[in-house]
């Protein structure tokens, strides 16, 4: 369908402007010629307000995610990308295979176009290596100073294989806590470009779609318990949700942790604690212990797993603590982090 | 108080008196106002991005060996316990 | 990581925990004080207490600058910006903690408040460089070994004409409150056998500094490195020290402490700040000589006369043990209010606020102690 846009929009000048949020001809031009353009699909060039297709039967699954990520470009990836591998890992978690993904944009005005289109051609990219399309969208623009750049929120549908029963509350004294690989590398890699707190590193965020590894893990053990990606808050956040949600108490072996030494490096440097730092392409698997060999090889095998480890048993406990024993030899607690982490001096 | 790490400088500006440090393949800039003969491959103490003072490699070792020969005592120990 | 690393080996520790048992006597308590708050953090984080022997205890001390900072100050940092538009520019440390009114760094900053983390005083001088049109206010904390960035920062700002740019400055020293800890006398004393002294401080002031726990006190004192095994160490030494009846000052941390300390850095500071007549410690009262403030002929780039900034007195909360714990007093599980009332998230003292307080560290890293120990009991 060809579009009647006089003047094609001027990407490495131009900015995000009130009136690309209008509704009128200029939106539909920015959406068009950025959006449609990069994530270009069948249901998407339909040009409706909605995506409609059949499903397959069975039970589906849907999850919705905000980004709001400063920086918005970092080492390994950015918001986009980031938005996409997101939502793709919250779908895959209950076991499900993602089916489509859609994006609502709030952009503030005065955001170069550049940017924009630099954001959305890695979103198309990270969308298609992982098979999902976005297929349909929403654009909106707050006035400057309303909005840090950029606001993106994504959902995304998927179905749920028979047989499969994934949850958090899964979880049973004697299973085996199997981690994907290494922690710290995302919330480090950002917090690298920071203003104030930058230092040079080749550290990149580990932001990744994690669907096909479930596939792998799932092929193999169809009856794990549970999972669940350690975004923000860190792996210690998400055990401590899983130990609340289960009943159940964990013990961990801290040399079984997987750390880059980069990230080992940065952490000690600004005085914060890996377990607490965000990851964006990982995940904690929680199986029956006889199950835990056969997963930890299939993990392995893939790509983004070749680390994985097996970090911890389950346990009974009614206090519901992730304790963990310090490779060092004594225990501690891992607790629920009290706000943000942020760097210290003393 | 006072969260200091070892990090080895791996460039100097002398008129700046700032260092580039290398920990674990962090590189970080700071200062070595406090320090006296700063040397490229020294290990220095940073703090709030400052070099605090040269850490000596030699009473590190020795610091070590200490730790060494107290567990070498034990295996001696524990050796003759079992001959014992 | 080269020189940290090799301080954390689990096996050197086994054999360390061994030899620590086999010297201490059966038959004697050993009361040992570390006096840094990154001490207490090390010492609960890799779990050292797990390989002492059960009549080995810590007694936490209060070398934790966030900790024994006034109410009142933090109060007077966000008048600052609210009243006269200030960037105030703070170690991530102070953001979370609580002030008068319900009140935090951080609410102030959600209000609109200018306020920004800097990791480094360079930091501070980089933004009052960018901003020559705002006053920028670096909030200094800290004992003596993040006193010389701030020196360095202030002579910067002179050499650069940098008149948009003052300090707020609470530093404190070690040995007054080490002194003020030892002179407590009966029911107040906490019996404290012998000292892990600090490790970075110590780089700063030598090991000379420590003399009179020694010489005054006839108390034990071991400079600690800030590496578990370095305070496993260390606490054998002061347990040989004790069972032969010495009392001297030893330096375990050898690889950056020296006896005289780092002269330059010491230099530096006499130059810029001066001793305060008294200061209030928040838990341990007003004490004489113990903080500094900015010389005379550097006041044009103190916070406190350029700006108005009344003193504040508050008063802590009430069932709150923070003054006794920071003495060494009682231990974080005999204050009611702990993990009941005050936690982490909703600190109520000084102890609470700063992961390296006594009762944070507890709460975080230790508190399933206190539940093991219970379910033995009901057992």
């Amino acid at each position: 369908m060809k579009r009647p846009y006089s003047v094609k929009l001027d990407i490495n000048n131009g900015s995000v402007n009130m009136t690309h949020g209008s509704g009128g001809r200029a939106m539909a031009q920015l959406i068009d010629e950025i959006f449609v353009h990069h994530f270009d699909n069948e249901l998407l060039r339909q040009y409706n307000d909605q995506a409609s297709f059949t499903v397959p039967d069975g039970r589906m699954v849907i999850s919705t995610d905000a980004h709001v990520i400063a920086p918005l470009f970092f080492p390994g990836g950015d918001i986009g990308s980031l938005s996409v591998h997101g939502t793709i890992n919250d779908v895959c978690m209950s076991g499900a295979l993602p089916l489509y993904l859609t994006a609502a944009f709030i952009l503030e005005e005065g955001l170069p176009l550049a940017e924009l289109e630099r954001i959305v051609a890695s979103m198309a990219a990270a969308s298609r290596q992982a098979g999902v399309p976005v297929v349909t969208g929403d654009t909106k623009v707050v006035e400057k100073g309303k909005g840090d750049g950029v606001f993106i929120t994504t959902t995304g549908i998927g179905m749920v294989p028979a047989g499969v029963n994934i949850s958090g509350d899964q979880a049973r004294p004697g299973d085996a806590i199997i981690l994907s690989g290494s922690i710290g590398d995302h919330g480090m890699a950002v917090l690298s470009s920071r203003e104030n707190l930058s230092f040079a590193t080749t550290l990149q965020s580990d932001s990744a779609a994690l669907h096909t590894l479930v596939a792998s893990m799932l092929e193999v053990t169809p009856s794990i318990h549970c999972l669940r990606d350690p975004t923000r808050g860190g792996l210690a956040t998400t055990l401590n949700e899983l130990t609340l949600q289960s009943g159940v108490g964990m013990l961990l072996d801290e040399k079984a942790i997987p750390v880059k030494p980069e990230v080992m490096g940065a952490c000690e440097l600004l005085g914060l604690d890996p377990l607490y730092v965000a990851n964006e392409g990982k995940l904690i698997c929680i199986c029956a212990a006889t199950d835990a060999d056969a997963l930890l090889a299939a993990m392995r095998k893939h790509p983004l797993g070749r680390d994985a480890a097996i970090i911890g048993h389950v346990i009974a406990d009614d206090h519901h603590l992730v304790q963990m024993q310090t490779a060092f030899g004594g225990r501690r607690i891992v607790d629920w982090l009290a706000g943000e982490q942020l760097p210290r001096i003393c | 108080m006072c969260l200091a790490v070892p990090a080895r400088i791996i460039s100097l500006d002398a008129s700046t008196e700032m260092a580039v440090v290398n920990l674990s393949g962090i590189h970080k800039e700071v200062s070595t106002v406090l320090i006296d003969d700063a040397a490229i491959g020294d290990y220095v103490l940073i703090h709030v991005g400052y070099a605090l003072h040269k850490l000596s490699e030699e009473e590190a070792y020795r610091t070590l060996a200490m730790f060494d020969e107290l567990a070498q005592m034990n295996e001696a120990e524990e050796t003759l316990d079992e001959i014992v | 990581m080269k020189f940290v690393d090799e301080f954390r080996d689990g096996a050197i520790a086994r054999k360390l925990a061994k030899t620590i048992a086999e010297t201490a006597l059966p038959d004697r308590q050993y009361r040992l004080m570390e006096f840094c708050g990154g001490h207490t953090h090390a010492i609960f984080r890799f779990g050292v207490q797990d390989l002492m022997p059960e009549n080995v205890g810590f007694i936490h001390g209060p070398g934790c600058p966030v900790c024994v900072l006034p109410k009142g100050r933090i109060d007077n940092a966000i008048a600052l910006v609210q009243q006269h538009d200030v960037i105030l520019c703070t170690y991530a440390d102070l953001i979370r903690v609580p002030a008068s009114a319900q009140m935090s760094l951080l609410k102030a900053k959600a209000d609109g408040g200018d306020i920004r983390m800097v990791y480094s005083t360079q930091d501070a001088l980089h933004i009052a460089r960018a901003h020559p049109q705002r006053q920028v206010v670096f909030f200094a904390i800290g004992f003596e070994t993040t006193t010389p960035p701030t020196a360095i920062a202030i002579r910067q700002a002179r050499a650069e004409g940098l008149n948009n740019f003052s300090v707020f400055c609470n530093h404190v020293l070690t040995p007054p409150a080490m002194r003020t800890i030892l002179q407590a006398e009966g029911g107040a004393s906490a019996h404290i056998d012998g000292i892990l002294g600090p490790s970075h401080v110590s780089t700063i002031i030598g090991s000379q500094a420590y003399a009179f726990c020694a010489e005054t006190f006839h108390v034990p004192l071991v400079i600690a490195g800030f590496e578990p095994l370095d305070v496993m160490q260390s606490t054998l030494m002061l347990i040989r020290q004790l069972n032969a009846g010495t009392a001297i000052i030893e330096n375990e941390y050898t690889r950056v402490v020296t006896r005289a300390g780092n002269r330059k850095a010491q230099q530096l500071m006499a130059e810029v700040f001066e001793l305060r007549p008294t200061f209030e410690w928040r838990g341990l009262g007003m004490l004489a000589q113990s903080a500094l403030k900015i010389r005379h002929e550097f006041a044009d780039l103190d916070a406190e006369c350029r700006f108005n900034m009344p003193a504040i007195t508050t008063a802590d909360v009430k069932g709150c043990l923070c003054p006794a714990i920071l003495r060494g007093l009682n231990k974080p599980t005999d204050c009611k209010l702990f993990g009941t009332v005050c936690t982490p998230e909703n600190p109520m003292g000084a102890c609470m606020v700063s992961s390296e307080g006594a009762c944070a560290a507890y709460w975080s890293y230790g508190r399933f102690r206190r539940e093991t120990t219970k379910q033995e009991v009901a057992a």
